[in-house]
């Protein structure tokens, strides 16, 4: 990488010659407008709002496209660029509802933003509306063509990163929208929920399908019991909300909060992931033991990839561990164990879950394992961007809120339990369990750095007492495809299973970035909310799973063994395959 | 043979015409002399079907069954053209050697037009085809040399934007790796545009040639001919022609013996305009959606499948053999400073004549338009001339003594473009003229940038205000902002040209625009909501004939005494208006 000499607006700077204008003027303190452009994502350079002018041509040249070259000098600001891009701004809002009153992204539109930087003051052109109606098949997000603005970042994020291809550019022209092909709906295509697109929208044509009122009815309603788990990555997440510094550790803040909104008992879905550990650790230790021949082992905690793998990969399935998610084991066991201790019947309580993920809201009715209780084991899945907004209209002053903790026992986590937040950490946790369960003995160094960080895919072979246990991590759904084909490789040449361990996850970065967090997310959020969580690991003093001494006692008084009857009743649940279009 | 009739028909099927005149020459002996052949268009599609008598260089015209008979009795037989039948504009066949000042023409690219069977490849080579390619072979040049050449020549992109040859081939040929591509663009979609076509479907050898000459100055081993699927004739034209060169050896492995291999195949394009644009054309060939991507980089770097990439466009190609043939010096010698060589265009609308013509460089566009074009139909007056298609501008007739050239006609506010060329009289109105080219970009626009997506629809829905008579002072201003953001921050040339047709004519023809929004009249009365057609009495005499013509039975009346029209049947055809022999029908 080479350094190059550039002007912008009059002043000369030096920067690193793989850099878009756009990207060096931000450097520089120089905000060049876009609607279109964004760090996780190839540029589509659909908007025109970033026209700048270089000197040499007589054409605008697009700053989030163009890389900068040696000695190009660059006009970022000045009248006729103004008037360009409000004309260019102005187009885009004829073609938008002024509906932003009662829009979800109100005050956290991109365009609303720019609109109000811009001062438009009045309409000079004609509002001509898409006539379309919003797209609700799914149970996790809404499409609605009429707020597109068709800057495509959806359609990049779907197909590129995710390599879904759920959404695709129809039509020609004005009559142009984003929807899947084939005249679909998104329920019926290879859509797998993860709402990226939602987190990569400029405005509010992709949103989370918002259930705050179904929460909100829920805490009404006297007869039913209220309880909430928190999913690791939202505690470092929430605060952005209010202000905090990103990958700040809210925890006891949340809790304080859920409390003063009416919840009855705060857990932890951390606790639910402790739990999956011993179970899933378990089914690692029992294949590498007694079936080598099945392995490797699929972590399945996230949803969308579970979706994925039954949509794009059926002839896996087998090797998917049948453990339930943290978050749904967690559920049953509110609606079991805590039912029975509390004098409630399960249909009785009012489960709410707050995850970072829009999928999590298509997971809760996923099969019939999710109705292990009796009844449905989650109620509502909120996101982290929809508690957000519930506080704030619940008047609470969460900056003010003292730190409490969770109740027990569901409430009590081993640092192990929250890395589940970041990519590898499922991995890296059920590694500390399993180690202890082969060899009866404390792995030496329990931070495992080689499953960590933001490459896409990291593989790693870790050494328990000689055995060489060969693991690898993907994030980022569009990742997995390399794995999964070395695999089906293997199976077909009968050459041995280049991997024991596997864990996906559908969310580049992991949970901390998923697709209902708050937004503005790229690396540089991504490595500080991981920071946070892996800051909240070593706050713990008891940092692998096996050590919470309330999963000891779980399994003691209730569930019995890993793997055992009860467990496996409760805490397991099956697969099966999808097609990819359902029309 | 000693002679050959070379039959030029609409169509595809040999007709009872063809058959009629293998007849006539069977009768009277002369079937082992003269050889008959159906090939493409001579040019002038008014006047099909034509044939050209070859080595005389003679074309007639208006072949009825009498006529054959008298042009085979007295120019076959008594060897004396029959001047009544010639036809004036495409008679001279202009050799390539001697520039033939008074007929104005002068071709390269349609140098074999009418003269070969195009799909005999035979025909194509007698008339020094693939020579161009066998010098380069043959004398061992190097590919700088083939560069260097076309250098020397000045050739230009004759897909509109006119970026030197040379330089997009050297740009291709210094990028390290040995998986290029030579794409052909066959896309051509402007409306009244077919000079790709004609190309084509009568020559396309020289397209094939241009192609391999491309392949080895850049590397490349594959070429790609991008061509709408719209062109059956063509593609079946140049599929004949791809096997015959692969037969001989002029493509595919060892071309000629030497190590040097290269070979061509089709891709069908659906008929979206915007795949004519290099980047979304590509997008395409990779079988995704067709939509523009922003450059850098540029597909001479990083083009098809990421590989190096040379794109031109089919009268590009089929240039260049000749210039490796004859060599750069000779062409640069054709046409202006700054744009080298001839044009081809496609000359409409109102001339007398109208065609395929081929120019040189630096030809003024009224010499083409009364010269070639032979003037106005009906003597009516010309009010300007559009060239560049959809993405094009309007010319007024203040401006036809410019000589054509890529700079002058952008200066004007327009573009060369692929050759379009639309003339326009007294009874065309601009804001009709500019609705129309504007309807066609809104529809072809990809969607995928917002200025061209909504900027577009506006510009349409503001013209459609003005013509309708609903517009107010405040939308022309309206118009020129649009018009300026589309032109600077429309990510490709079709949306950066979109609003040309329009500012253009608003440039121009100011006065029309403001006798639409202040007097809320059409002066040509094609706007029909600003138009009432009514019959003054004073000078009817009551003859009917408006009424017999009316198609919607709109008018009524007694014979011999003034005749009324109903107003709300009217659907202003302006039918009335024309026929009436007493100038009775006003139009207001």
């Amino acid at each position: 990488m080479s350094i190059v000499n550039i002007k912008i607006n009059e002043r000369t700077y030096q920067v690193n010659e793989d850099l878009s204008i756009l990207e060096a003027a931000r450097l520089m303190q120089v905000k060049i407008p876009t609607l279109c452009s964004h760090p996780d994502l190839s540029q589509s350079a659909a908007c025109g709002l970033c026209v700048v002018k270089l000197k040499g041509t007589s054409k605008m040249i697009r700053a989030c496209a163009t890389p900068v070259e040696e000695g190009m000098e660059i006009t970022t600001h000045d009248a006729e660029l103004f008037e360009i891009r409000k004309t260019v701004l102005e187009l885009i809002l004829s073609n938008h509802p002024n509906s932003c009153l009662t829009c979800q992204r109100n005050q956290e539109c991109e365009l609303q933003r720019l609109a109000a930087e811009f001062g438009i003051r009045e309409e000079s052109f004609e509002k001509k509306l898409r006539d379309k109606p919003a797209d609700t098949s799914t149970t996790s997000l809404i499409l609605d063509p009429v707020k597109c603005i068709g800057c495509g970042r959806c359609v990049e994020v779907c197909q590129k990163v995710q390599n879904v291809f759920a959404l695709e550019f129809i039509g020609r022209g004005f009559k142009m929208r984003i929807a899947p092909a084939g005249n679909i709906t998104l329920n019926e295509s290879p859509c797998i929920k993860c709402g990226q697109c939602s987190a990569h929208c400029p405005v509010g044509a992709i949103v989370e399908k918002d259930e705050t009122a179904a929460v909100w009815t829920g805490l009404r309603n006297e007869k039913l019991y209220p309880v909430v788990q928190i999913a690791p990555a939202t505690r470092v997440a929430l605060g952005e909300a209010f202000g905090l510094e990103t990958g700040t550790l809210v925890t006891g803040k949340m809790y304080a909060l859920l409390r003063r909104l009416g919840f009855k008992a705060v857990f932890d879905t951390s606790f639910g992931a402790d739990l999956t550990i011993m179970e899933e650790a378990s089914e690692l230790v029992d294949l590498l033991k007694n079936h080598p021949d099945h392995l490797p082992l699929i972590t399945s905690c996230c949803p969308s990839w579970v979706d994925y793998l039954e949509k794009f990969y059926p002839d896996l399935i087998e090797h998917f561990s049948t453990a339930k998610s943290p978050h749904e084991m967690l559920g049953v066991m509110a609606k079991t164990y805590f039912a029975e201790k509390q004098g409630l019947k399960a249909q009785d309580i009012f489960m709410t879950s707050i995850m970072p993920c829009t999928s999590k809201k298509y997971e809760i009715t996923r099969t019939d394992e999710m109705f292990a209780s009796g009844v449905q084991d989650i109620d509502v899945v909120l996101t982290t961007r929809e508690l957000a907004r519930m506080t704030k209209a619940s008047g609470i002053d969460f900056l003010s809120l003292p730190d409490e903790d969770a109740d027990n026992i569901l409430g009590e986590y081993t640092g192990a339990g929250v890395i589940f937040g970041a990519t590898g950490g499922v991995m890296e946790a059920a590694l500390r369990t399993a180690y202890y369960f082969i060899t009866g003995e404390k792995l030496a160094n329990i931070d495992v750095q080689p499953v960590r960080g933001l490459t896409g895919i990291k593989r790693a072979e870790i050494d328990i007492k000689g055995q060489k246990v060969k693991t690898a991590v993907a994030h980022g759904i569009g990742n997995v495809h390399v794995l999964m084909e070395e695999i089906r490789e293997a199976r077909r040449s009968g050459k041995p299973m280049p991997y024991h361990f596997i864990e996906v996850m559908a969310c580049y970065g992991g949970c901390i970035s998923g697709g209902g967090q708050p937004y503005w997310v790229n690396n540089e959020v991504r490595k500080k909310r991981t920071a946070g969580v892996y800051q909240d690991d070593k706050n713990h003093k008891l940092r692998m799973s096996h050590e919470n001494p309330f999963i000891q006692k779980l399994y003691g008084t209730y569930l019995g063994k890993p793997l055992g009857e009860k467990s496996k009743k409760l805490l397991h649940t099956d697969y099966k395959p999808r097609p990819l279009y359902y029309k | 043979m000693n002679r050959y009739i070379f039959l030029s028909e609409p169509g595809n099927r040999s007709s009872d015409l063809f058959f009629y005149i293998q007849k006539a020459l069977a009768e009277k002996g002369l079937d082992k002399k003269i050889g008959l052949v159906r090939t493409q268009n001579v040019g002038f599609y008014s006047s099909m079907p034509v044939m050209r008598v070859i080595p005389d260089d003679i074309v007639y015209k208006d072949l009825t069954h009498e006529n054959i008979n008298r042009i085979i009795e007295e120019h076959f037989i008594h060897k004396k053209p029959v001047t009544q039948l010639l036809h004036k504009v495409a008679s001279p066949y202009v050799r390539l050697e001697n520039r033939n000042e008074y007929y104005k023409q002068f071709r390269i690219v349609l140098r074999n037009m009418g003269c070969i069977d195009p799909e005999n490849i035979r025909d194509y080579i007698k008339r020094d085809g693939y020579r161009g390619l066998e010098k380069i072979l043959k004398n061992k040049m190097t590919p700088d040399d083939v560069i260097d050449e076309l250098k020397i020549s000045g050739l230009r992109g004759r897909g509109g934007a006119g970026f030197p040859t040379w330089k997009k081939w050297k740009l291709t040929q210094e990028v390290p790796g040995d998986e290029k591509y030579v794409i052909c663009n066959a896309d051509e979609g402007d409306p009244g545009a077919y000079m790709d076509r004609s190309t084509l479907e009568g020559d396309p050898h020289s397209i094939l040639e241009g192609m391999t000459i491309a392949g080895f100055a850049v590397g490349s081993r594959q070429g790609y001919i991008y061509i709408r699927a719209e062109y059956p004739l063509a593609i079946k034209r140049l599929e004949i022609a791809i096997s015959q060169a692969r037969e001989l050896g002029l493509l595919g492995p060892n071309i000629l013996g030497t190590d040097f291999s290269f070979d061509i195949e089709l891709r069908w394009g659906a008929g979206a305009f915007v795949c004519g644009e290099e980047t979304a054309l590509i997008a395409s060939i990779e079988g995704n959606r067709g939509m523009p991507r922003p450059r850098p980089p540029y597909p001479s770097v990083k083009g098809l499948w990421d590989k190096p990439s040379v794109i031109n466009n089919v009268e590009t190609y089929a240039n260049v053999p000749v210039i490796l043939d004859k060599g750069g010096s000779w062409f640069a010698k054709i046409g202006t400073e700054t744009s080298k060589g001839t044009k081809v265009f496609a000359l409409t609308g109102k001339t007398k004549n109208s065609g395929l013509i081929e120019v040189p460089m630096g030809m003024t566009l009224r010499e083409i338009i009364f010269d070639i074009g032979g003037g106005i139909k009906d003597n009516k007056k010309i009010k300007a001339v559009q060239t560049g298609g959809p993405s094009g501008g309007v010319i007024p007739e203040s401006y036809l003594d410019t000589p054509v050239s890529y700079e002058s006609l952008q200066k004007l506010g327009s573009i060369m473009g692929s050759g379009g060329m639309i003339v326009m009289d007294e009874d065309d109105c601009m804001v009709d003229v500019s609705k129309y080219y504007l309807q066609f970009a809104v529809d072809e626009s990809c969607g995928k940038c917002s200025p061209c997506r909504i900027g577009g629809k506006q510009l349409y829905d503001l013209l459609e205000k003005i013509s309708k008579g609903s517009a107010v002072d405040q939308d022309l201003d309206r118009i020129k902002r649009i018009g300026q953001a589309m032109l600077k921050a429309s990510l490709c040339g079709l949306g950066q040209n979109t609003p040309n047709p329009v500012l253009s004519t608003l440039k121009y023809f100011p006065e029309e625009y403001d006798e639409h929004i202040r007097m809320k009249k059409c002066r040509t009365g094609k706007c029909k909501d600003l138009v009432t057609y009514l019959i003054d009495p004073d000078k009817c005499i009551g003859c009917s004939l408006c009424a017999l013509r009316c198609p919607v039975k709109a008018i009524t009346g007694e014979k011999k005494k003034p005749y009324f029209i109903h107003q709300d049947m009217c659907i202003k055809c302006g039918e009335c208006y024309n026929v009436c022999k007493f100038s009775a029908v006003k139009r207001d």
